[in-house]
């Protein structure tokens, strides 16, 4: 089992419609959507949502006012200044540790388990999707992230798909860590700004911090071609395989209005010749290349 | 008066606007860049770093030869952080919330508090702005200490423009809580659109007045109008889709220092914002 995970720093580059482009490429591949918070890759790919499951991420501490004898242990041992001055708490600033409810004399807080959001199964015309929805305002992004990488995974191995394809979230922060633990490669898309390059060094070195392959990609390369030539110089200076270069094209945003992605929009456009050029070379790369897993190749 | 500005998706110009607005106001103005994940206020404004301060979070360390091995720290952990063994205890310190559990629970005295360093915040200023941003350090993921930290040092005399991490959970919520104005930023997209209803969404949570921010125009459709118009929310300013000013950005220039037509746009943002802060102020019967 493959996964591909396409991560960027910056939010913006182009990672869900590079993503979804790769979908028409990608043979026997299962999509996985692990920007919980703010998910897109829907947008384009219109899933038939086969199963909806909660997502039950955490606690939420309530003070019983009937039981309540106001003594202020909960105020002095919450570290995150969650109970007010009138004995309530902040569902907002609760973080969901449970330490006023174990040290509370009077047994007066519950403790029930917090809806964090939803995750889904669905069906796309590309294959299996596996894709969430974060509550608003909720925590635990990390631990929806790895259910469902964990849910596509199962799935994979059950259909006998080679290849997870995962559109990953911003930053380099929680949710990423928890996108690409164990992936086989990840792919960073670039733009040619000082902040996509910024970006980039962070996710490069977070990449090695944990010791995944990094690939790069320049998404508008011709917006500034002397930063996506920084870019490159800095990819080859790290260990990172520079993949290919698309140009600044609006075909990105025309098919992503009308919920396609760039194949089924215009399969003749230049976009497309240079994502396909750009899977190309991913597919190429040893680690990605091989169809089978190893330990079947010794069989 | 505190106003951040945030955006749900990333990447739509919340750095543009809070750069070039904190440029417009000019005086007594704080300019916190709270994306600790991916700061990049500092590569547009170039602020002379004057100080460096270490953010730490607390994290248990087990003294054996007082533990009884009772696993009352382990049990009080919400986030797996401990795992007590026959004669060992394991601390995953990336799983520790730093909630003090394990340290009041453990009836020996035998968890002691110990720092580990989640990043640091820069203090500095440049062209009369003060400016401090968070830096996650990389493979840390606990990101509201570090927020909450750069906030710490919000100054009530000055204007506070906070550039928030994009999403809807708990940084972005760490950075516009308690804020008096939401800038809102988003372009004429579908993902743009969609994420700026969950991020609309997320104002709503904290009930915090927020205004429209449309950049690109003109490079999709118009479906974020159609919404602001109808959900109520004033669209105070839109930059037009325009290849010179995605150069300018990409080569980290100001825009209102290359294009001068934008400082009075800059400036008006500020004052419709100030408006809106005093008119939320008076409905809810407060002075100013």
């Amino acid at each position: 089992m493959r996964e591909l995970v396409i991560l960027s720093g910056k939010g913006g580059t182009g990672k869900t419609t590079i993503t979804a482009a790769f979908a028409s490429l990608a043979k026997n591949m299962i999509l996985c959507d692990t920007d919980v918070d703010a998910a897109d890759l829907h947008l384009i790919m219109k899933p038939d949502f086969r199963q909806t499951m909660e997502f039950k991420g955490g606690h939420e501490a309530i003070i019983n006012p009937d039981l309540c004898i106001q003594c202020g242990r909960c105020i002095e041992v919450c570290r995150f200044g969650a109970v007010k001055d009138n004995f309530e708490i902040d569902p907002i600033d609760c973080e969901g540790c449970g330490v006023c409810v174990s040290l509370c004399p009077a047994e007066a807080i519950d403790f029930p388990e917090t809806l964090s959001g939803h995750w889904y199964i669905s069906d796309t015309r590309f294959g299996p999707m596996v894709h969430a929805r974060l509550g608003i305002a909720q925590e635990n992004s990390g631990k929806l992230v790895s259910l469902i990488r964990n849910e596509a995974k199962q799935l994979a191995v059950k259909n006998h798909l080679d290849m997870i394809l995962t559109d990953g979230p911003p930053g380099i922060g929680c949710p990423v860590i928890a996108a690409i633990g164990q992936a086989t490669a990840i792919l960073i898309v670039a733009e040619p700004t000082v902040s996509g390059i910024h970006d980039m060094e962070r996710v490069e070195q977070l990449s090695r911090h944990f010791n995944i392959p990094a690939m790069v990609c320049i998404n508008k390369y011709d917006l500034n071609p002397e930063q996506t030539q920084k870019i490159e110089d800095i990819a080859q200076r790290t260990g990172v395989t520079v993949v290919g270069r698309i140009s600044f094209d609006q075909t990105f945003t025309q098919a992503m209005i009308q919920e396609k992605n760039i194949f089924e929009y215009d399969k003749n456009s230049q976009a497309c010749k240079e994502v396909r050029k750009i899977w190309d070379n991913i597919m190429s790369l040893p680690a990605l290349s091989s169809p089978v897993t190893p330990i079947l190749k010794h069989l | 008066m505190i106003i951040s500005i945030a955006s749900g998706k990333g990447g739509t110009g919340k750095t543009t606007v809070a750069t070039n607005l904190a440029l417009a106001v000019k005086q007594g103005v704080q300019l916190f860049d709270c994306d600790v994940e991916e700061p990049n206020v500092h590569l547009f404004l170039h602020p002379e770093i004057t100080r460096t301060e270490p953010v730490n979070a607390p994290v248990p360390k087990i003294d054996l030869e007082k533990c009884t091995f009772c696993k009352k720290c382990m049990d009080i952990c919400q986030f797996n952080a401990l795992a007590v063994l026959k004669k060992d205890v394991l601390v995953f310190e990336n799983l520790c919330h730093s909630c003090g559990g394990c340290f009041e629970i453990c009836p020996e005295n035998a968890v002691i508090e110990k720092d580990r360093s989640l990043g640091v915040i820069e203090h500095g200023s440049v062209k009369g702005i003060s400016f401090i941003h968070g830096k996650l350090s990389v493979g840390q993921v606990m990101v509201p200490p570090i927020i909450k930290k750069v906030r710490s040092y919000t100054d009530p005399d000055m204007i506070t423009i906070i550039d928030a991490p994009p999403g809807t959970s708990c940084p972005v919520i760490a950075a516009m809580k308690k804020t008096d104005f939401i800038l809102l930023v988003t372009e004429p997209t579908p993902f743009g659109f969609h994420d700026l209803k969950l991020a609309v969404e997320t104002v709503r949570v904290l009930n915090i007045p927020c205004g429209l921010v449309i950049n690109r125009v003109g490079i999709g459709n118009d479906e974020v109008n159609q919404y602001a118009r109808k959900e109520n929310i004033p669209i105070l300013m839109e930059i037009p889709f325009d290849k010179k000013i995605a150069q300018i950005y990409s080569r980290g220039e100001m825009i209102i220092e290359k294009l001068p037509e934008y400082k009075e746009k800059f400036e008006a943002l500020f004052k419709k914002i100030v408006q809106m802060i005093e008119k939320n102020r008076e409905n809810n019967g407060e002075e100013k």
